[in-house]
């Protein structure tokens, strides 16, 4: 049918993913559907499978059990299509330290089969505020502003599914309200942004769906204004919050 | 599959009868070598236990591509059990070969075509049970080991090559005397039978250690089973 | 091509971070020459003597220098796990490994010829006679160590003890570089005509071959998590 068509396109999926560390379950049993326009907070205590939920969706980590599919297929046989679409920001920034931000992302842009690169790579900086600084080595840089040079890199490609993984870390106000308003537009055009963050409070105001997740379950997925408060006690209990 | 095939203790059985017929064919069959006197009995083992290490490494490169294309857990168990066993019969040609040669030719070593790429053989089990102790992320274990694996077995023909073109052209004192070359009939028999016993044994003592990693496996299943099950509602 | 401009760019991409610091390419060298200097301390290279042990002793420098490149060429990725951020692009894994391979194999010729250059000097030993061979079949006895080299080091950065590990993987199964590595050029230093140790090369081209496309084939698999 064909309205069933256009929402098998671009859709990021989970079915039944858990993923073992030995004896540990870092996530069990997860189903989850991302699409394109899509504005997720990933939230949960720690140890609940954040990181490891967003790495799977990344393709950097293969499930034990269960599948990944993009666009209605497995990511396991093909993962080419789904990593071109697909942004990721994580603890590591991906960078390598002697060459500069503008070097780091022109090697990406041609990983990545970018178009027009040099024009990307300035708006890229441009939009992290990084152009005075691109040309210095990345390890002369502070932990922020390598952090947004690692976002520059994510965001290079214009991919439809932005994952990042605690992206606000290390950032000062004004970059984390940068990122933040960022975050808050990319849904309008047509972007999925899935996302995880300590400050709830902070995450709350980008997001409109709430994934809360608990020692590797999903506890809760639905609309952030609906949450239940069984689900936003976990979140709570995660952060710091004003409430008690 | 497993408990229909043959019982644990008929193959055992069956293992300490062909050892038996073999040594008494090594000790009472096969006939004595002129030069070497009753020592020269020792290559029976010495050989039997070398094709059987080979042998071993096979399996470990089946198990291995076994393991990364269908991701079959017994495909790696087979890797796994097969490289801890082939070790041992490995250990035991560089032990016979001292054990033959210093009676012999008063030397404790020979660097021979057989001995040398044995010695190689050897680093390259140890080398992956090695791996196999020390990937930092368990997880990644298998598929790691399996590379491994892999390129180990493909360079062995190239290594066993490359050491016999090289002992051509510089010869050394050979401990086999010309292998397969100028063998008695009925030595080839024992050789032959030696072999089958060496075989037997392998089989069992693979099968011992595929079970115990059958039951580890089985373990690990109940307690990620359980993982699972805490939690949910 | 697309694919060969991927490997263009992460041979670049290593040439370019090594040149900020040379610390690698630095180190490689100077560990090649120590060997080359203690080894003076076992022989008096004279004449005949030298012939017979040069190769060895060039082939053992060469060895060990290459296994203190593949550590730190490994290593480099692991910081800010930049070998994960290749793994994100979509790109055949295998590409990686070439252009690494590249890389590794660019600066260990480097380091060899340096090797070369302190053993002429050192051992008053000219190998201008006989560059042309001697060259062939350094380049292609390092082309093949280096082929395994730069796959064992990514496995070995996964493990603990990964200064260890990386030789106890690499040395068994370089044997038949070493072997022909050795014995060709013996015969190229010697003069002999190549036709004598022309096998010897032909067994360098098969390795290298092999474990190219061996390693290419399976580098995806030291990517997986």
């Amino acid at each position: 049918m064909p309205s069933d068509e256009s929402r098998v396109e671009l859709a990021l999926e989970l079915l039944n993913v858990s993923k073992f560390f030995g004896d540990l379950a870092a996530l069990k049993e997860v189903h989850l559907r991302f699409e394109p326009g899509d504005s997720v907070l990933i939230y949960g205590p720690n140890g609940a499978g954040k990181t490891t939920l967003l790495r799977i969706l990344a393709t950097l980590a293969r499930p034990s059990e269960g599948r990944v599919f993009f666009n209605g297929r497995d990511l396991r046989r093909d993962p080419a299509p789904a990593k071109s679409r697909i942004g990721f920001v994580s603890h590591a920034t991906f960078l390598y330290g002697e060459l500069s931000a503008r070097e780091n992302l022109r090697f990406a842009g041609t990983l990545f089969g970018v178009s027009g690169v040099e024009k990307r790579i300035r708006e890229a900086l441009e939009l992290f505020a990084l152009l005075d600084r691109a040309d210095e080595p990345v390890r002369k840089l502070s932990r922020g502003l390598q952090q947004r040079a690692s976002l520059a890199r994510a965001f290079l490609h214009d991919p439809d599914f932005l994952l990042l993984d605690e992206p606000f870390t290390g950032l000062d106000a004004a970059s984390a309200e940068n990122l933040r308003a960022i975050l808050k537009g990319l849904p309008e055009r047509g972007k999925a942004v899935v996302f995880s963050t300590h400050d709830f409070e902070q995450g709350a105001s980008i997001a409109r769906r709430l994934v809360a997740l608990d020692r590797g379950r999903v506890k809760y997925d639905g609309p952030l204004s609906h949450a239940p408060l069984g689900a936003l006690r976990i979140a709570r209990g995660a952060g710091r919050t004003k409430d008690a | 599959m497993g408990n229909k095939t043959f019982p644990l203790t008929l193959h055992l059985l069956l293992t300490l009868v062909w050892v038996f017929v073999a040594l008494y064919m090594i000790f009472q069959y096969a006939p004595e070598e002129t030069t070497m006197g009753e020592v020269q009995r020792i290559f029976y083992i010495h050989v039997s236990s070398a094709w059987t290490a080979f042998l071993a490494y096979f399996l470990v490169f089946v198990g291995s591509v076994g393991y990364l294309w269908k991701r079959a857990p017994f495909a790696d168990d087979l890797a796994q059990a097969s490289s801890e066993v082939g070790l041992v019969f490995c250990t035991c040609v560089l032990v016979t070969g001292p054990l033959w040669a210093k009676p012999v030719w008063g030397i404790w070593w020979t660097w021979d075509a057989r001995l040398t790429s044995t010695f190689v053989l050897w680093l390259l089990f140890i080398a992956y049970l090695m791996l196999r102790s020390y990937v930092l992320n368990p997880g990644r274990t298998e598929v790691m080991a399996a590379v491994v694996g892999i390129i180990g077995f493909v360079d062995v023909p190239i290594v066993y090559m490359s050491i016999r073109w090289w002992r051509t052209q510089h010869p050394q004192p050979v401990i086999a005397g010309g292998e397969g070359s100028g063998l008695d009939a009925a030595m080839w028999i024992t050789l032959l039978v030696t072999w089958g016993a060496f075989l037997c044994l392998f089989s069992y003592l693979l099968r011992q250690r595929l079970w115990l990693a059958e039951g580890r496996r089985e373990a690990r299943r109940l307690r990620q089973g359980l993982a699972l099950q805490t939690s949910r509602e | 091509m697309r694919n060969l401009r991927i490997v263009g760019a992460i041979f670049a991409k290593d040439l370019r971070v090594e040149w900020r610091h040379r610390e690698t390419l630095v180190s490689m060298c100077v560990f090649g020459l120590l060997m080359v200097f203690l080894f003076n301390f076992a022989f008096e290279p004279a004449g005949e003597e030298a012939l017979r042990l040069l190769p060895g002793l060039l082939w053992i420098a060469f060895a060990f220098a290459g296994i203190l490149g593949f550590n730190r060429s490994a290593a480099a990725e692991l910081e800010n796990s930049c070998l994960e951020g290749m793994a994100l692009a979509p790109i055949d894994p295998g590409l990686i490994y070439l252009g690494k391979m590249l890389a590794n194999l660019f600066f260990l010729l480097i380091a060899e010829a340096v090797v070369v250059f302190a053993v002429s000097l050192w051992y008053n030993f000219s190998f201008l006679p006989s560059i042309k061979w001697f060259a062939l079949t350094v380049f292609l006895g390092t082309l093949g160590y280096v082929a395994v080299g730069t796959i064992f080091g990514a496995v070995s950065a996964n493990t603990r003890m990964r200064e260890v590990m990386l030789p106890v993987l690499q040395f068994p199964v370089a044997v038949p570089v070493f072997i022909a590595g050795i014995e060709a050029t013996t015969g190229a230093l010697r003069g002999s005509p190549p036709a004598e140790y022309a096998s010897w090369l032909r067994l360098l081209i098969g390795f290298s071959v092999v474990f190219l496309v061996l390693s290419y084939l399976l580098f995806e698999y030291v990517l997986e998590e």
